[in-house]
């Protein structure tokens, strides 16, 4: 994080990228009053580093590099707690939401292990149509160079029946493919 | 009519409990599930994470096949999967540029017009709890559960459009028709930390730690829930979280449906328990013994009820004895001494004097008065004043 003092408002690029937040989220960021409900309901607060009401605070200002950098955005789970509370309506978990997906497309990721598990998933979903769980965890640990995570986990479960050997695949996996394909050529979307 | 099914991806690996007991319930209930034929996975957290046109379109294409099929109403036991068809076929419906986008995107017809229900809505409304109770055969007597909603059954509410987001009731009311007890807790609309506990374990554990550990408090023995991701975290994960924390939990976790079949009479393997990470069993074979124990200390009680009911009666018997003994003495007090019994009951000396004349000759009212002063003594002071001023009357005449 800048150490410097920020003075100026925010730029026409960070204008820009706070209305497209606003409009991916449906909500407006300026009817908050920082009364906090959000940070004291937050299950997951105890772990970011700038919990929900910083995070709105600094779009309020346009401090947009604090907010893509923020590890918070990639520890909040979406379990929606702040936004069914938030007396102003203001819709936290869908502007954590669309701050994510910012930051991946800006390439700027905190937390690589979340990213890499999303690709690993959607790249189960794209391909077989469905979820390949056995796969897909194998995939993230490879990826992220935790080869034995959760391996004490592995047998139970295949013993318990719940590891299917081969992945589903679905008939119409070339439909979902094309879902894929269609929406990667629409951009930011 | 069927009811449609999206079984969810889930239903195939961690969470095959689920997708066998949701199938036993069906049957015990006598509904018809009809499984969308070649369904895609609704993309979950992991594509609204990423793009929010693929975490529209993926359940579209669902939703699209349930219209192809005519299935009106499709139920989805997974709570994200419900989540994420919920909110496709809500935006849709709001937006019809949107949907006439999505239907550009998965390149099928897609009017958004079928519904999906989660396990809780389809029990708690479109079954009902009367028809649960018809269907228990085995009643979970001697259970205490903590009914878990977690997130997504309940929120956001735009979406859901059911039951209370704080303090819902849906899910206590199922587990109490089968015969189990619900406890009161704080937790039930916590997260148990979702994708975080494969993420950032030592973050996860701590969410499902403090779910497990606040039902223990509340005096629950075991939690129920109706979400594959949650009981993934509070199953698979609870060893996890016993480690972190160096104690030992041992929080047998059971799905709502795999309760529900077991009280239509399915076995433990029928429905899945044995495949559960926390002993979920053994607890299960306790609950005969515990209803036949609450049985007999509900029979003491009544008994006991029934001794104190029959002393109070008694007592009744003994007071009205008793009392009819403290008139007798009264009326023993004015045939032997009238002036001082008159005295008790005027302070005017002249005119209890009178009152005592009065009351020599007349039985009755010696009977009135006793009576009189043992129930109230006001009312007995007044009763005589009233003879000693008739008395006066008369002589005045």
């Amino acid at each position: 994080m800048k150490q410097s003092l920020k003075l100026a408002g925010p730029s026409a690029a960070e204008k820009e990228f706070i209305s497209r937040i606003e409009e991916a989220a449906e909500t407006d960021i300026k009817l908050c009053y920082q009364c906090g409900k959000c940070t004291a309901g937050c299950p997951a607060a105890f772990a970011m580093d700038s919990p929900p009401r910083q995070i709105i605070r600094y779009l309020q200002l346009g401090l947009v590099e604090e907010v893509m950098g923020a590890e918070s955005i990639w520890i909040c789970a979406t379990c929606e707690t702040c936004s069914a509370r938030c007396p102003r309506g203001v819709d936290i978990a869908s502007l954590m939401d669309a701050c994510r997906r910012e930051a991946l497309a800006a390439g700027k990721i905190r937390d690589k292990k979340v990213a890499v598990f999303n690709e690993a998933f959607l790249n189960g979903v794209k391909n077989f149509g469905r979820t390949y769980e056995a796969g897909l965890l194998l995939q993230h640990n490879l990826k992220t160079m935790q080869p034995f995570k959760d391996a004490e986990l592995g047998l139970p479960m295949m013993k318990r029946g719940k590891v299917s050997i081969l992945p589903d695949r679905i008939k119409g996996r070339d439909q979902v493919k094309k879902i894929f394909q269609r929406i990667e050529t629409m951009g930011r979307e | 009519m069927p009811l449609g099914y999206y079984p969810g991806c889930s239903g195939e690996g961690s969470g095959i409990e689920y997708k066998m007991s949701t199938e036993k319930t069906a049957e015990m209930l006598g509904i018809e599930l009809k499984e969308l034929e070649d369904w895609n996975c609704c993309g979950a957290t992991s594509a609204h994470n990423t793009k929010q046109l693929l975490a529209l379109a993926l359940p579209a294409r669902n939703l699209a096949i349930a219209e192809q099929m005519e299935l009106k109403t499709v139920l989805a036991p997974c709570a994200a999967c419900f989540s994420r068809h919920r909110a496709a076929e809500i935006k849709a419906r709001e937006d019809e540029a949107l949907r006439s986008k999505i239907e550009g995107i998965i390149d099928m017809e897609f009017k958004a017009s079928s519904h999906t229900i989660s396990v809780l809505e389809w029990l708690a409304q479109d079954v009902g709890i009367e028809k649960i109770k018809e269907k228990v055969k085995k009643p979970l007597k001697g259970m205490k559960a903590a009914c878990y909603y977690g997130c997504l059954l309940v929120r956001p509410q735009e979406y859901t459009g059911f039951d209370d987001n704080e303090d819902p009731q849906s899910m206590d009311k199922i587990v109490q028709a089968t015969g189990a007890q619900a406890v009161d807790w704080a937790y039930k609309t916590e997260c148990c930390g979702a994708a975080l506990a494969t993420s950032r374990p030592e973050i996860g554990a701590k969410m499902i730690y403090e779910v497990i550990e606040n039902a223990r408090e509340a005096g629950a023995e075991c939690i129920v829930t109706a979400c594959p991701l949650c009981m993934l975290n509070l199953d698979m994960r609870q060893a996890g979280a016993e480690k972190q924390y160096g104690v030992s939990l041992n929080m047998p976790v059971y799905y709502l449906t795999e309760l529900l079949a077991l009280a239509g009479g399915y076995s433990q393997e029928e429905v899945g328990i044995p495949r559960h990470f926390v002993e979920a069993g053994l607890y299960l074979n306790t609950l005969p013994a515990k209803a036949a124990q609450m049985e007999a200390e509900e029979a003491a009680k009544q008994a006991k009820a029934g001794k104190k009911g029959a002393a109070k009666a008694a007592d009744s018997e003994e007071d009205t004895e008793a009392k009819q003994k403290k008139i007798e003495a009264m009326i023993k007090g004015f045939q032997k001494n009238p002036d001082k019994m008159a005295l008790r009951l005027i302070k005017d000396e002249e005119r209890a004097k009178i009152l005592a004349e009065i009351v020599v000759s007349d039985e009755k009212k010696i009977n009135k008065l006793a009576e009189l002063m043992v129930s109230d003594q006001e009312k007995a002071s007044k009763a005589a004043e009233a003879y000693v001023n008739g008395e006066l009357k008369k002589r005045e005449k």
